[in-house]
């Protein structure tokens, strides 16, 4: 049967036909959806877990445990995940295990625009790209194969680009893989540097066998056409070089690393010339030069961004330029960019922290656009955990001139993911750092997935729900408050009164996510024109559903208010009322 | 537009764009025209970026189908249909049609906050800046008419109803699939609101 699927879907689709049994993944745009579809196959055991390290370990234990197995994450969770991966591939495996690295070129949902093919060649394992939901779903039974077959785990390279888009597949039947048997092998599996040391030998042997294999693999093929244009491509780039040059002979590479060097020094001298086009880093162009053979890449193509058919067109001067008219140059459109949702429990804190002119070191989740005007609030984003951890050290630096105004914000998702350990460092060091969780009980911006403080499962089953509250006394901060985000004034005055100790705090802000609960506090609220004088304060709440009319009196658009009193409670005049209060 | 359908019929690549306000049902929309035109035996992908779960952010899907397709993206100045949910969200991404190609919005406004945060004014003259671009340009109220329906979620059939008119595809192939992808409770509404888009332009 052929059916329409997203790459993500074609990989859990792929995982479950080739007999995959566990899988594991923190969520994290663009990789999240093939976990969720893992829930789909009842044949397959899948989680989320708290975070990708932990996620890969489990996966590889499985692995070990003789089932096949795979964890997905973004790019910048095989950070987390980079030191289970560097050595498992020392260990090796016994049943398959594939790890998926979504990479998101362009930061579409993402902080940096790492390319993950390094670390596929710095741990020595072998890579392969899919260039569309067909190739995802069967390169995951490849990966199996060869992570079995070279006792190896296999990473699978995959780009926004083929994780969102949708194509085509034909779907199979499942074949069941019989469980393998563990043994315990203790030279293996035991890295003790006397046991390491002969593993890295034979994770040296292993990278000329599968070399040997990228060459002769039919993942790497060639399509013969006009010989004086040799292009080598993989992943998303071959379909916007095939779209470009219809008429070019490509060499085009599913299996990355290790490349198959015969293979390429075969296709170089059978053409002309000879173009590498590829995202982002010039990840073969560098390895091709490096064999002797003279190719163009970088040096025409960006290394920044995504690339399309246009850019390709371009940089080599081909295809006709769009003639279609132009808008007037003068006229500017207002961006759109992602708001907080009209009553966000995000909303209210970021106001107080505003207001109380607090420094917000901050971290990733819907809550990161508290940075944004008009809340303007939260002032740095590093990376998962580090909302914590930076007010720590920024209270190091700024004891003299910061003294109480430093608060670190993370949310409930990424408290469970890695805010715990900086919490530890604060009291074993006995810093005095004031934290606040953002609490809505949900891993919010990728979409609603559960996670350890949620009470449920990824299949929305009861689970036990691990308590934020008990958590933190146990790790030894004595001052553990909850505050209600939408009670601005009592959200003001607890901050206020944490701030001024002299003692570690975590302020718990716990509100709902709105769209997730499908929350409508009160009918929408409504303002009185006579009342309103126009001063903008509503405004400063960065609610989209505050507009302001022609007079420039404030509108509340009652398709988007839920009611959530915020406004009303910052408007001086009283001008903003609940509706059933309306003169 | 007789073009487009000449170009399904010559088995050419059709390039559609779909725009619209993070909730309005963009997504949804650009998934029902993917299986239909699959269903319809053509080669079909369809490209997004999502992730973002709040709302009201600007959301755009791209669809591409015919003989065969490679890249998942439209090149720019070759988008046969732009079908935009939302008035701004139109001209955001007008030059994106090739020269001739049509545009059909919703006349709806969705005010963004940087309107009043960056002090950038909302256009009024959307459909005299949509004609600078083409002459093809479709204004519908299917908001309005999804109001009138009494219930405004199904704004996205409707626009879907008026693109079909654009498109050689059964109209029963469009309900068949629509039907497998709303909730069981709203088929007869989702019908209902398809054929008033169909009615929107004639």
């Amino acid at each position: 049967m052929k059916v329409l699927l997203s790459g993500n879907e074609a990989i859990a689709r792929g995982f479950y036909e080739a007999g995959g049994k566990f899988a594991a993944a923190y969520p994290g745009t663009p990789s999240t959806e093939i976990l969720e579809n893992m829930g789909q196959y009842e044949e397959i055991e899948s989680q989320w877990s708290p975070n990708e390290k932990v996620a890969l370990e489990i996966v590889a234990g499985a692995g070990l445990g003789g089932i096949r197995s795979l964890a997905a994450m973004k790019h910048v969770g095989l950070n987390v995940a980079a030191d289970p991966l560097f050595s498992l591939s020392y260990q090796g495996v016994n049943a398959g295990v594939v790890v998926i690295s979504a990479d998101d070129p362009s930061m579409h949902s993402s902080q940096n625009e790492q390319d993950n093919r390094w670390l596929a060649k710095a741990s020595k394992i072998p890579m392969l790209e899919p260039s569309d939901s067909c190739e995802a779903k069967e390169f995951v039974g490849h990966a199996l194969s060869i992570s079995e077959q070279f006792d190896t785990p296999v990473l699978i390279r995959m780009t926004t680009r083929i994780n969102h888009s949708y194509s085509i597949v034909e779907l199979k039947e499942r074949k069941e893989v019989s469980q393998k048997p563990y043994e315990r092998k203790v030279q293996k599996n035991v890295l003790v540097p006397v046991n390491a040391k002969k593993r890295r030998v034979v994770v040296e042997q292993r990278l000329q066998e599968t070399e040997d294999y990228s060459n002769t693999t039919p993942l790497n093929f060639i399509e013969w056409g006009d010989k004086n244009l040799g292009i080598i491509t993989s992943g998303v780039s071959y379909q916007y070089a095939r779209e470009v040059f219809p008429k070019a002979s490509i060499l085009k590479l599913g299996f990355t690393f290790p490349l198959p060097k015969k293979k390429i020094k075969e296709f170089a001298n059978a053409v002309q010339s000879l173009y590498i086009i590829e995202e982002l880093d010039p990840f073969l162009e560098e390895q091709i030069a490096a064999l002797g053979i003279s190719c163009v890449g970088k040096e025409k193509i960006p290394r920044i961004g995504e690339l399309n058919p246009e850019i390709i067109a371009q940089a080599f001067g081909v295809g006709k330029k769009s003639n279609t008219p132009t808008l007037p140059k003068e006229l500017t459109l207002p961006p759109r960019p992602p708001v907080l949702c009209p009553g966000c429990s995000h909303r209210g804190i970021y106001y107080v922290f505003k207001k109380l002119k607090l420094t917000v070191p901050g971290d990733i989740g819907c809550y990161s656009l508290g940075a944004l005007p008009p809340l303007e609030s939260m002032e740095t984003l590093l990376c998962m955990g580090a909302g914590f951890s930076y007010a720590y050290g920024m209270e190091k630096a700024l004891s003299a001139t910061h003294k109480g105004k430093i608060i670190g914000v993370l949310g409930d998702s990424t408290f469970f993911h890695s805010g715990i350990p900086p919490l530890l460092d604060i009291v074993y060091n006995q810093g005095k750092t004031k934290l606040c969780v953002l609490d809505n009980n949900i891993t919010a911006m990728t979409g609603h997935q559960e996670h350890p403080g949620t009470g449920h499962s990824i299949h929305g089953k009861p689970s036990p729900k691990i308590d934020i509250e008990g958590l933190c006394k146990a790790i030894g901060i004595n001052r553990v408050i909850v505050v209600d985000p939408y009670n601005i004034e009592e959200t003001t005055e607890a901050i206020k009164k944490e701030m001024a100790l002299d003692e570690p705090s975590v302020i718990i802000a716990r509100g709902p996510c709105i769209i997730r609960e499908r929350i409508k506090f009160n009918a929408p609220y409504v303002v009185d024109t006579k009342a309103c004088i126009k001063c903008g304060m509503c405004h400063r709440v960065g609610c989209p559903a505050i507009e302001k009319d022609e007079d420039g009196k404030s509108h509340i658009n009652p398709l988007l208010c839920i009611g959530c009193d915020v406004c009303r409670q910052v408007c001086k005049p009283g001008a903003i009322q609940k509706p059933n209060k309306k003169q | 537009m007789n073009t487009i359908k000449n170009r399904v019929k010559q088995g050419k690549t059709v390039n559609l764009f779909l725009s619209g306000v993070g909730g309005q049902g963009v997504i949804i929309a650009s998934n029902i025209i993917t299986e239909v035109a699959m269903h319809a035996g053509f080669d079909v992908k369809k490209s997004e970026v999502h992730g973002m779960s709040q709302r009201g952010g600007s959301v755009t899907s791209q669809v591409r189908f015919g003989k065969k397709v490679f890249s998942p993206l439209i090149k720019k100045g070759s988008v046969d249909v732009l079908l935009a949910f939302e008035q701004l969200e139109s001209i955001r991404f007008i030059e994106n049609l090739k020269p001739e190609g049509a545009v059909i919005f919703n006349d709806l406004q969705i005010i963004p906050l940087t309107v009043y945060s960056m002090n950038i004014k909302y256009p009024n003259n959307i459909e005299e800046l949509c004609k600078k671009i083409t002459p093809h340009v479709f204004s519908v109220n299917a908001t309005k008419a999804a109001e009138d329906l009494g219930n405004i979620r199904i704004t996205n059939t409707i626009m879907l109803g008026t693109l079909s008119t654009f498109l050689e595809f059964d109209k029963e192939l469009w309900e068949q699939v629509i039907s497998e992808r709303v909730p069981s409770k709203t088929i007869d509404l989702n019908k209902e609101a398809f054929a008033i888009g169909r009615s929107l332009v004639t």
